[in-house]
């Protein structure tokens, strides 16, 4: 990582910082700057538009429908590019904003292999090494890069079309690009899922850009105790012993 | 239209299988017979295309060549494509050739396109674009072994030689067919032209001297309903680049018909897992987890 590209998320984000508000409350943590929020909003958006805009041109007979939205399916087919574009561009940033959260290392390789116990809801808490982003996270962000590569190579193809490229290269293209839709389709159920009732407490990070203590020692405690200092676990339990004594306090009344 | 009888529809883009009323009533199949060996490229075709599809005037391009532009438009389907070729002994041949959509059997435009009846193959051969269900995707382009299909920018669609199926389904020939004056052009059944082609190319043969003379229907592509005879039937590609073996990209067919509707049920998995997730496993909350019902506080007395 080049310090230019250091030096202009630096920049960013700060200028950022000054237009967007993160207000954490007490036992609170920040989660994500503004910079980060903006990207993320940035891409989610030009995401739909691209998906809505390319099911009408993947399967009309099925997806006709969308089209009007965007009037009718050859204004599709043509605003479909700027979309993929504003994707491309905005993730892009991304990718430079997160290139060193996303770094995979060891405890992402042992999270991944207690995947079964974590999705199996066997184990409440994440393994005690699991950083800012978990070993999944880091899948979907991962290929999603890869994705956006494939996007904008077959995408520019697709784009300028046959008579630049060739027949072959479009016929090619066309496929590559819709696998790699196909993936980002699948991926993104996940996500929203993940990131809204299939862990309650997660959709704040990206709207107020603050988490719960509580959130971030369950999730994230490798994270947690680098922030805090303190142990996630020891945490938990005590937040649990005053839950308790709190409970008692009530019904003992 | 009802008295349009001859123009029962044989497959459309956009779906698998044959479509409904096919196969009802036998009808013959047409075809267009170019023979490029007395075509003397006056564009009486080209003029009679232009004014029975009533398409506006096309600034022509001079290329010190005898052929009105490089190549077709969206608005100018039909084009003598000229080429001085030159023979061993050092002598030159003009080589005309009417460059115009093929109406392939298997046409690779319908092929690649995804959108539902923008591309219609009638029982008689003839493949036809429908503007109205077109979605410019261009896919016909890449799908189309002869550069055919050309895109307005301004409509956004997608456009080509039709065969006149609107003068065909009235049991007329095609414009082109009617303003030939050299007899160049003939129009009738594939058997009987295919037989016509085939006694003009055995005459050159045998009377005139042209060796390697023949016909140009490719089978890689199931035949088309355009067919040539040609002085070289060996060497298409003299013709300005008419293809000696045409194919369609293998890539639409296991995309479209297999891969496609597979995998994007598959995309559909991850929805339903997730809601399967959610259902079976539930959500999982920062721990501690608040108890299931907060005990009421009791009666006070």
């Amino acid at each position: 990582m080049s310090t230019a590209i250091e030096r202009f998320d630096h920049k960013a984000r700060t200028a950022f910082d000054q237009i967007g508000q993160t207000e954490v409350y007490e036992g609170e943590l920040l989660r994500h700057r503004a910079y980060t929020r903006f990207l993320h909003w940035m891409v989610a958006l030009f995401f739909f538009l691209a998906l809505f805009t390319g099911f009408g041109i993947y399967m009309p007979w099925l997806f006709r429908w969308f089209t009007p939205i965007f009037g009718g399916g050859p204004l599709s087919r043509e605003m479909h590019p700027w979309f993929g574009l504003g994707f491309v561009v905005f993730f892009g940033l991304q990718t430079l904003n997160w290139l060193k959260p996303m770094k995979w290392t060891a405890a992402d390789t042992r999270w991944m292999r207690n995947l079964a116990k974590i999705v199996g809801g066997k184990e409440k808490h994440d393994p005690p090494d699991t950083g800012f982003f978990n070993g999944g996270q880091k899948i979907q962000f991962w290929e999603i890069v890869g994705g956006c590569v494939v996007y904008l190579i077959t995408g520019i193809i697709l784009w300028m079309g046959a008579r630049t490229f060739g027949r072959w290269a479009v016929a090619v293209s066309y496929v590559l690009h819709d696998i790699s839709a196909l993936i980002m389709l699948g991926g993104i159920f996940i996500h929203i899922y993940l990131s809204t009732i299939g862990e309650p407490g997660t959709f704040q990070a990206m709207i107020r850009g603050a988490v719960s203590e509580a959130w971030a020692w369950t999730f994230h405690p490798a994270w947690y105790k680098e922030v805090t200092g303190r142990d996630p676990l020891q945490a938990c339990e005590e937040a649990r012993r005053q839950d308790q004594a709190g409970r008692r306090g009530i019904s003992g009344k | 239209m009802s008295d349009r009888k001859t123009l029962q529809i044989k497959q459309i883009s956009g779906h698998s299988g044959p479509s409904a009323g096919f196969g009802v009533q036998r009808e013959p199949e047409v075809c267009k017979l170019v023979d490029t060996t007395i075509c003397i490229g006056c564009k009486a075709c080209e003029v009679a295309c232009v004014e029975w599809n009533d398409m506006p005037f096309s600034p022509t391009t001079f290329d010190n060549t005898y052929q009105t532009m490089p190549e077709t438009r969206w608005n100018f389907w039909n084009l003598i494509k000229f080429n001085e070729h030159q023979r061993e002994d050092g002598t030159i041949q003009w080589l005309m050739r009417k460059d115009q959509c093929m109406h392939c059997a298997d046409p690779g435009c319908l092929r690649a396109c995804p959108a539902d009846g923008a591309i219609v193959q009638y029982t008689n051969g003839i493949v036809d674009f429908q503007q109205e269900n077109c979605i410019g995707c261009e896919f016909c382009v890449s799908g189309c072994p002869y550069d055919i299909p050309k895109f307005n920018p301004a409509t956004k669609k997608v456009y080509k030689c039709t065969l006149c199926s609107d003068r065909v389904g009235q049991g007329l020939e095609p414009a082109c067919i009617k303003a030939c004056p050299t007899g160049c052009l003939k129009f009738g059944t594939k058997d009987d032209m295919k037989y016509v082609a085939e006694e003009r190319a055995k005459q050159l043969r045998e009377n005139f001297g042209f060796k390697d003379a023949g016909v140009y229907d490719p089978q890689s592509i199931g035949g088309t309903h355009v067919v040539y005879v040609l002085h070289d039937a060996t060497d298409p590609e003299r013709y300005s680049g008419l293809p000696s073996n045409p194919v369609i990209p293998w890539s639409y067919t296991v995309w479209k018909w297999l891969f496609k509707p597979v995998l994007g049920t598959f995309a559909l998995f991850g929805l339903v897992g997730v809601l399967l997730h959610y259902v079976a496993v539930g959500p999982r909350r920062p721990q501690p987890e608040p108890l299931l019902k907060t005990p009421l506080p009791e009666k006070e007395s």
